[in-house]
């Protein structure tokens, strides 16, 4: 599941006939972690949902790796999710949860067993598969979300604010998870957030997303030293600014 | 003291009855009655049809319903599903009537199709009277179990390539499966209680139930121990019925209301699926659409502004007004008084904990009328009066508390949540501001309750203006209402006045509907933009 790399050629789109248009031109470079990042209503999430097929552009392309995926439905996509919430179906345990991943016909064999033991275990929750997900903290919850992202072994990984309502610390621990899991798998990570501090730990790029287009794009050390956009330094605030 | 208000209601109706029956020899021999065991059996065996029916279809059509992309096609759906609710049955029939009935345009295009269809009087009728009653029913309560899932869910199993089939197993079985159990228990109990629909579509004593026995043995025959025998194995019935349900889990309430979600869906894709629920919605929609456009077929053909001419006619839309608005008004109070004690107990149980026996009592208080049907306190009340009193002198206030009774559950689902919402969102600050009495009344409690209040009202006027079953019983030369007038020209076979008048019910009711779901919407509005705050 080596990285691809993730193109989104002049993408338009609309909620609704009013509302506002947003057209997005950015490209992720393959096996690298990018941070999205911009103020509420930018369109992030938008822009997410497009790439993982949620939603379906007006006009415009995506490309991942040599492939469209435009017209693609979301399950036939080279792509995984981890949403702020509700990743897990919470009737079903942690092991159905993340077997999902691997036979979403949910036909499980021997050999299937022991990946899912073995899922587990890289985001350090080995023996948790009979727990339901309502008995987990959210830290946990959101751990089986990445085990199963990881044994759905697609090239490029999508995070949705998904450590948003975790603590400093958790929050931390987490990234760090994702850019081990990250190295050693060298897929390609897209990840949204608000904190600059969650870029500046683990991305290597960032787009900086402005009113439903792409403001600035490029590595994450230049855009935030503040001496590179007046809009990312608007949006950082005095607080955030290297001085 | 609405509660007291409302127990007593049915005390005595019931006590009038066990006295009857404890001082009657005759009750043995009614007992020993074949007849009254068979009612009871096909009472019983056309609910369970009735319900099986109504639910099972109403899975695939929610199922689809939900996988439809939000917009103003959806909503017209989920609009014409709330209107079957608060259509008078005796309509309704009429409508069922023009279509399966001898000379029906599907009886007809089906003959010509080679098929020889069942007659309608009988449980055919019944069962497709009773679908297009219940199948939309059940459909709005499964779709907002299904609405309330997280949005994840959705996007999850398109990700993960979900198969159809592992889908209803895995995720919307498990997610529906609370609601459809209360919306079979719901639809069982109105299914055994039902009267218009088995008195005018039930084929003798072949195909009667309970309700029907009781009134004809009140009516005809004047067979007061054979009424009041009835009327106790009707009380057991429901009693049972409930006392099951509950056992099994299923809610008898759930299925009380006309709110509709919101909610933006991811819309899925164009699949053989999508075709597949695309032509089921519309199945759905022909089935419970077709008896209105019969109605309205039918009563553009009869002469409308001869009968609109006629004296008795005007009075009775007057009579069926002035009742209705009195039954809506009483509904409406009683429901307002029983939520505000409901609420008030929830906010002293702070946020945690079990609710207390009192507080689950007022919630479910107004759920006793499915327990005790209209009709039965009806009969109670007709036989404890006819001592003492004129029985038909004593109709309207009757018809007002018996109608305002019935309503008051459709009432108080709209009123309560409503009112259970204002409270979390405003409690805290008003006690903080020190807004008491009118005044937060005026600032706080009006503005955000007047549109739940408001549909309420409407509903249950719908409601009340369309029940036959007790002025069934109290009707008179004196006392008629639109209903009993209608039931009154069938009976003498004017076939055309009655189409006619069920015309005009049907845009009276209908035209309340529309507006009760317009302010049931608003008032979902007003809650939900609380609560993203």
């Amino acid at each position: 599941m080596k990285g691809l790399p993730v193109t989104c050629d002049d993408l338009l789109f609309r909620y609704g006939p009013d509302a506002a248009p947003m057209r997005f031109d950015c490209t992720f470079a393959p096996r690298t972690i990018t941070a999205v990042m911009g103020p509420s209503g930018s369109g992030k999430s938008t822009l997410l949902a497009l790439i993982a097929g949620f939603e379906r552009a007006a006009s415009g392309r995506i490309m991942i790796g040599e492939d469209e995926v435009t017209q693609l439905a979301p399950a036939r996509r080279p792509v995984s999710c981890v949403f702020q919430d509700n990743n897990l179906f919470a009737h079903l345990d942690v092991a159905t949860n993340v077997a999902l991943g691997m036979s979403p016909g949910m036909k499980r064999s021997v050999s299937d067993e022991k990946r899912l033991t073995e899922a587990l275990a890289p985001v350090g929750l080995s023996g948790y598969g009979a727990r339901m997900p309502g008995s987990l903290s959210g830290g946990e919850r959101q751990r089986v979300a990445i085990a199963r992202a990881l044994v759905r072994e697609r090239p490029v990984l999508l995070l949705d604010e998904a450590f948003g309502s975790l603590g400093p610390a958790l929050r931390e621990t987490m990234l760090d998870l994702v850019a081990d899991l990250q190295r050693r798998t060298a897929m390609t990570v897209i990840m949204v957030s608000h904190d600059p501090a969650d870029a500046r730990r683990i991305a290597t790029d960032l787009v900086f997303l402005k009113d439903g287009t792409v403001g600035a794009q490029g590595p994450v050390g230049e855009l935030l030293n503040g001496r590179a956009n007046a809009d990312v330094n608007a949006y950082l605030g005095s607080q955030e600014l290297p001085s | 003291m609405a509660g007291t208000l409302l127990a007593a209601l049915c005390t005595v109706a019931v006590g009038a009855l066990l006295v009857q029956a404890g001082g009657a020899d005759g009750a043995g021999a009614v007992l020993a009655d074949p007849v009254v065991w068979r009612t009871l059996r096909f009472t019983l065996w056309q609910a369970f049809w009735s319900t099986v029916l109504s639910v099972g279809l109403a899975l695939p059509v929610a199922i689809a319903i939900t996988r439809m992309a939000d917009g103003p096609l959806r909503r017209a759906v989920l609009a014409l599903f709330a209107l079957p609710l608060a259509l008078p049955q005796i309509v309704a029939v009429l409508g069922v009537v023009a279509l399966y009935g001898q000379r029906g345009v599907v009886t007809g295009l089906a003959e010509q199709a080679g098929f020889d269809p069942p007659s309608i009087y009988g449980l055919t009728g019944i069962l497709i009277a009773h679908v297009f009653f219940n199948l939309p029913l059940a459909t709005r309560i499964l779709h907002g179990a299904l609405a309330v899932m997280p949005a994840e869910y959705e996007r999850l199993s398109a990700q993960l390539g979900i198969g159809a089939l592992a889908r209803f197993r895995m995720i919307d079985w498990p997610a529906m499966r609370p609601a459809a159990a209360g919306a079979a228990a719901l639809i069982f109990m109105l299914c055994v209680t039902s009267f218009a629909v088995v008195l005018i579509l039930g084929g003798g004593p072949r195909a009667t139930t309970l309700e029907v026995a009781l009134y004809q043995a009140l009516t005809f025959d004047f067979d007061i121990v054979r009424a009041v025998v009835l009327t106790l194995l009707q009380l057991a019935v429901t009693l049972a019925a409930v006392t099951l349900f509950a056992l099994a889990g299923g809610s008898v309430e759930a299925g009380m209301t006309i709110a509709v979600d919101p909610s933006r869906r991811f819309a899925g894709n164009r699949t053989a699926g999508a075709v597949l629920g695309g032509a089921l919605v519309l199945i759905a929609v022909l089935f419970v659409g077709a008896p209105f456009g019969a109605i309205l077929a039918s009563g553009m053909a009869s002469d409308l502004a001869n009968l609109m001419a006629q004296h008795r006619v005007q009075r009775a839309v007057l009579t069926s007004l002035g009742l209705g608005l009195c039954a809506a008004f009483l509904a409406v109070g009683l429901a307002y008084v029983l939520s505000r004690g409901a609420v008030a107990l929830a906010a002293g149980r702070r946020f945690a904990g079990r609710p207390a026996i009192a507080e689950t009592v007022l919630a479910s208080a107004p759920s006793l009328i499915l327990v005790v049907p209209p009709i039965v306190i009806a009969a109670g009340w007709f036989i404890a009066l006819r001592t003492v009193t004129n029985v038909y002198a004593a109709a309207p206030y009757l018809v007002i508390t018996i109608n305002a009774a019935m309503a008051m559950p459709f009432a108080a689902r709209l009123i309560h949540p409503a009112m259970l919402a204002a409270e979390a969102r405003n409690g805290r600050l008003c006690a903080h501001l020190g807004l008491f009495g009118m005044a937060r009344w005026r600032l706080v409690t009006w503005p955000v309750l007047r549109a739940p209040l408001v549909a309420a009202l409407a509903f249950a006027l719908a409601l009340s203006l369309g029940d036959l079953g007790v002025i069934a019983l109290f009707g008179s030369e004196q006392v008629q209402t639109m209903p009993y007038l209608i039931m009154q020209r069938m009976g003498a076979y004017r076939t055309q006045d009655a189409a006619g008048l069920a015309l005009i019910l049907m845009i009276m009711t209908m035209a309340l509907m529309l507006a009760a779901e317009h302010f049931a919407r608003r008032s979902q509005m007003i809650e939900t933009e609380g609560n993203s705050q």
